[in-house]
């Protein structure tokens, strides 16, 4: 199998394991998904759910089941960044579908698109316990909250910079 | 200014902190309780203090805990439900964010009581930097001798574990949550069991809302009689509100049940008054799922008295003229706003989030958001409202779980009060998506803004 964790990430997934009792470590598959898919390119890849079968000595389908279930799971590829924006009440009535229509006017791409640079994904979302911070979205493990067309500018230009940088 | 139990210390600079927590007076119920207190009395005070669960139900706390089966030889556990993600809620955010060892402390407390060695967080997947607050704090409070083995010299043992979800509002429900927890699908079990019996890996299991377990600190530093006497009637205590939608404040509040929705709403001290000096439409006070009500059944209730922000007063009058305390989502809506649009994407995140277990709730969530989306794009027919209407009616008190109670109350309340705004997009098609139905008699009629 060519998808594997590295040292560290491994040494983190054991540590995960060990918050159950012996023999319950199928407690551990949402927080391995979640490792897994940050591990390994922002989504899950059927090796990559098959991987983690194998280490929680679980059958695939019980890990199939469970990663279409729970929308954090990308069964997709996505982009280096991935604008989840929230469109539930108290964030439409604070504006979010302006934002939204903005966002994929500056990107050029509809909701469930990738940028063709593979930089930008744009998800809509539910909410996200941001609601007296809207508009809002999340990129990766933060919110970006009280969202402007100028923020949202700020923003692209923000990824693009560490890109051009990482290059 | 109001009585603050659970954010008094909330701006206190480095409070996120072990050092400084302890230093403004951390961890002493904590001491209390394991060095000076018996089990049964600590489940005492919390029945005597009147709290109720902080998710939404608003079931006693002390109750629920002394349901717990205590079979010999089978290990129990404490979860703490931090899966917030009720449109309007996020407040237990807040409390994890900034005073995360208030929450440890009535974690350790409530695992003591109810003899749980291995107590877990789950927490919604999405608040990933909260959690790896929580697992800082734990860290630390594991380095001073609150966590792990034999505590305080009590022969206790215990530890927190941080669980993050990945994104489904169901695991709010306790066992949905269980489930997830146990790396399945979140689908709610069928009850009984009660999880008090037979819970997470079929052990007795207390699973509780963050707010309520943070509110078991001062219960146990000033006693269950005297968190009693704050508030009023059965809503003792304090509560968080989290206030957001067109106001000029959002953020997340605690209050003491005795002020009035109209002085919520307008004082400089909460919401501050509507933004951009619109007038009050409408609310939902207490997350998506409660009813909706226009501005003058929020601000007094059918039969003309003050509406107070409490668990009896907001639901005065039943789902007819009132609505619920819930989980404190407070969402206000001004004057530009559309309840249909509104109301559809709610319907929206209810089709989104149901499991699909249960087929009124599966099928009529998705009819409901269907319909709504048709009479939103101008394409409503005026058999329309009495066929949502029925949908609704056909899923509540007919699934597993509360969510299907959920996602029909909001649609109910909608047409309830607001049905004349849901024919004026019908009779109205070619206006319903460029102009709006806008206030007409719904204003709240005592603010007026000049």
């Amino acid at each position: 199998m060519s998808l594997q964790f590295n040292n560290e990430q491994m040494t983190e997934f054991k540590r995960l394991v060990a918050h159950y009792p012996v023999g319950k470590q199928k407690s551990a598959l949402l927080p391995a998904l979640n490792l897994a898919q940050d591990s390994f390119g922002g989504w899950l890849p059927t090796e990559a759910m098959d991987y983690v079968a194998s280490l929680l000595k679980i059958e695939p389908i019980e890990v199939y089941e469970v990663a279409t279930f729970y929308s954090m799971y990308n069964l997709k590829p996505v982009g280096k960044f991935v604008f989840e924006v929230c469109q539930t009440g108290p964030c439409m009535i604070s504006g979010s579908d302006n934002i939204i229509a903005y966002i994929q006017k500056q990107l050029a791409i509809q909701p469930g698109e990738t940028t063709k640079d593979g930089i930008f994904t744009l998800k809509l979302v539910e909410c996200l316990g941001a609601c007296g911070y809207a508009p809002m979205m999340q990129v990766g493990k933060i919110y970006r909250e009280h969202l402007t067309k100028d923020k949202v500018d700020a923003i692209i230009e923000e990824y693009r910079m560490q890109v051009a940088a990482q290059n | 200014m109001g009585v603050k139990l659970l954010l008094e210390k909330a701006n206190v600079p480095g409070i996120r902190t072990y050092d400084v927590y302890r230093r403004e007076g951390g961890y002493a119920a904590a001491e209390k309780a394991l060095k000076e207190m018996s089990i049964e009395s600590i489940v005492e005070e919390v029945k005597k203090s009147g709290l109720r669960g902080r998710g939404g139900a608003g079931f006693p706390a002390g109750m629920k805990w002394s349901f717990i089966a205590k079979p010999e030889g089978v290990p129990r556990h404490l979860v703490c439900n931090a899966d917030e993600s009720e449109p309007g809620t996020f407040k237990d955010r807040y409390l994890m964010e900034f005073l995360p060892h208030l929450l440890i402390e009535g974690l350790l407390i409530s695992s003591y009581a109810l003899g749980s060695n291995d107590t877990y967080i789950y927490i919604r997947g999405e608040y990933a930097w909260v959690a790896q607050i929580l697992e800082d704090a734990i860290i630390e409070a594991t380095k001073n001798g609150w966590l792990g083995k034999n505590i305080l010299g009590t022969g206790f043992d215990c530890m927190i574990h941080v669980h993050r979800g990945a994104g489904a509002y169901i695991c709010g429900e306790e066992t949905a949550l269980i489930e997830s927890l146990e790396g399945k699908r979140g689908n709610p079990r069928i009850k009984p069991p009660f999880p008090a019996i037979q819970g997470l890996w079929m052990r007795p299991t207390v699973v509780n809302n963050v707010e309520t377990l943070a509110a078991v600190v001062p219960i146990i530093k000033m006693g269950g009689e005297e968190y009693a006497k704050i508030g009023v009637g059965r809503s003792t205590g304090t509560k968080l509100i989290s206030a957001c939608g067109n106001i000029n404040k959002p953020g997340v509040y605690e209050i003491d049940m005795t002020i009035s929705v109209e002085d919520f709403i307008y004082s400089d001290e909460y919401c501050g008054g509507i933004a951009n000096g619109k007038k009050l439409k409408a609310c939902i006070p207490g997350g998506s799922s409660v009813p909706i009500l226009p501005a003058n059944l929020l601000l007094k209730t059918a039969k003309g008295e003050t509406r107070y922000m409490n668990y009896e007063s907001l639901s005065d009058g039943g789902f007819a003229t009132g609505s619920m305390m819930g989980s404190g989502g407070f969402i206000i809506l001004d004057e530009d706003q559309c309840i249909v649009k509104n109301t559809l994407t709610l319907a929206r995140f209810y089709r989104h989030e149901s499991c699909g277990q249960c087929s009124p709730c599966r099928e009529g969530t998705g009819w409901m958001e269907k319909i709504l989306q048709k009479i939103e794009l101008g394409k409503g027919e005026s058999s329309d409202i009495d066929l949502l209407w029925d949908i609704q009616r056909k899923i509540e008190g007919n699934t597993i779980c509360p969510l299907g109670d959920a996602a029909a109350w909001p649609v109910a309340a909608a047409i309830r009060h607001f049905r004349d705004e849901f024919e004026w997009h019908i009779n109205n098609r070619a206006l319903s998506q460029t102009s709006n139905f806008g206030l007409q008699h719904y204003a709240d009629p005592i603010h007026v803004p000049a």
